[in-house]
């Protein structure tokens, strides 16, 4: 209470001083104290209504926006790299199918073709085969003709030589013998015959 | 009113006079402009924070700027430690710009111009930054007057140093402010007079000086309220982080 009072009293002393001093200089309007209680009073209602409201209503509003915009902004940058994540995966997925299914394509394609050429080649076979035993046959025949060929017409050659000797001459002459020279000829001359 | 520079600095009695005991607290022109520019300001930044807007229109944008611009001020200079103090120094900031930039308009009165109002602000920070200081450390925030690293022999003259150079952070601070606001003011009402004075045929040349100082004092009101609070920052950190 005694320092209250104090206080008051040195206040008051240089506030009365310093009009004394004002009301004699008449200079700067600043240092006149006629109206210093009513700018300090003035002042602190206005600055503490403004920083009362500032601080409880305004600046938390402000703060929250801010921080809502920043959350926001997080959530869709994430949002964006998930999605960027899952197409990148759905990319790489569509990439491993088109791969495969390429391979698998290939792999078909291959088989087909060994399954054709295997085919082809037993076909081939079986039918070279069939082609040599009916060549062979064949030339079985031929030369199944040929050698009886060459005995019939010695036969004939024989038979047709002792008829023209019996009608030429009237004298059987022994078979054995003409065959002997036929056969001696047919040895001679047989190239010429039968063209081999 | 044209003749002294010093008028425009008056303060006048709008309305009745009121007192309470002995004490006058008449509403003044200085209070019109205390009262405009938190009425602007609280305007400017309840419209700024109404609607939340994920792209934000231009008032939203200038709220938002000035709370990250004063955040960020804040952050460098104090600390994350300071945040509690975040609304008190915005307040300051916004109130010293606006009412120095109010000041800036013809006709206006500047109530940063005046010593009584910038030193009731610098001593209520330096009281609350020194009552901080004492609840943060106790007896030991004395030790910002103790230098480390200082030789024996020196140390009552630096702590003699220290202290003045402590008590004198009000003074400083606010005379710093009034005296920009003032001598911007004057010198701008000087030219403003050299003109009248010179008329048509010399005025011209005063007149782009008026011009030229307008731009400059509308950048010292901006830098003189940068100053105030980043000031405050500076000294709150003294007493938030005791380094010495």
């Amino acid at each position: 209470m005694v320092k209250k009072i104090f206080f008051q009293l040195i206040f008051f002393n240089l506030f009365f001083f310093k009009e004394v001093f004002a009301a004699e200089s008449e200079g700067m309007p600043q240092l006149n104290p006629e109206f210093w209680i009513s700018q300090i009073f003035w002042l602190t209602i206005t600055f503490g209504i403004l920083y009362i409201v500032l601080s409880k209503l305004i600046l938390p509003k402000i703060s929250a926006n801010l921080e809502l915009r920043k959350s926001q902004i997080q959530e869709n940058i994430e949002a964006a790299e998930k999605q960027r994540e899952s197409s990148e995966a759905k990319l790489k997925e569509y990439d491993d199918i088109i791969s495969k299914s390429k391979l698998e394509a290939n792999n078909i394609f291959k088989e087909a073709r060994e399954n054709v050429l295997k085919e082809i080649n037993a076909k081939k076979e079986t039918l070279d085969k069939q082609i040599d035993e009916e060549i062979k046959k064949v030339e079985q025949e031929i030369n199944l003709l040929r050698k009886g060929a060459s005995e019939k017409i010695n036969k004939i050659a024989i038979e047709t030589t002792s008829e023209l000797l019996v009608k030429l001459i009237g004298a059987e002459v022994n078979n054995s013998s003409i065959s002997a020279i036929v056969d001696d000829l047919s040895k001679r001359n047989g190239d010429k015959y039968y063209g081999n | 009113m044209a003749a002294n520079p010093m008028t425009q600095f008056e303060v006048y009695r709008i309305g009745p006079e009121i007192k309470v005991g002995a004490f006058d607290i008449s509403f003044t022109n200085a209070s019109l402009f205390m009262v405009v520019s938190s009425l602007a300001i609280l305007i400017i930044f309840n419209l700024g924070s109404k609607k939340n807007s994920l792209l934000p229109n231009k008032i939203q944008l200038l709220a938002e700027l000035s709370y990250t611009f004063v955040s960020k001020m804040i952050s460098d200079t104090a600390g994350s430690k300071a945040k509690p103090y975040f609304s008190f120094i915005f307040s300051l900031f916004m109130f010293v710009l606006f009412c120095n930039m109010f000041g800036m308009i013809p006709y206006t009165f500047t109530v940063t111009s005046h010593i009584i109002v910038t030193f009731v602000l610098a001593a209520f920070i330096f009281i609350g930054v020194t009552i901080i200081g004492f609840i943060k450390h106790g007896i030991g925030y004395l030790k910002l007057f103790v230098p480390s690293g200082v030789p024996i022999v020196l140390l009552p003259l630096i702590v003699v140093i220290e202290i003045i150079s402590y008590l004198s952070r009000p003074i400083s601070l606010s005379v710093r402010l009034f005296a920009n606001m003032m001598a911007g003011h004057t010198m701008m009402k000087v030219f403003g007079g050299f003109v009248i004075s010179l008329g048509v045929v010399g005025g011209w040349l005063p007149l782009s000086f008026s011009v030229a100082l307008t731009g400059l004092e509308i950048l010292v009101a901006f830098l003189q309220a940068y100053v105030f609070a980043i000031l405050t920052c500076i000294y709150l950190n003294d007493a938030l982080n005791l380094h010495h």
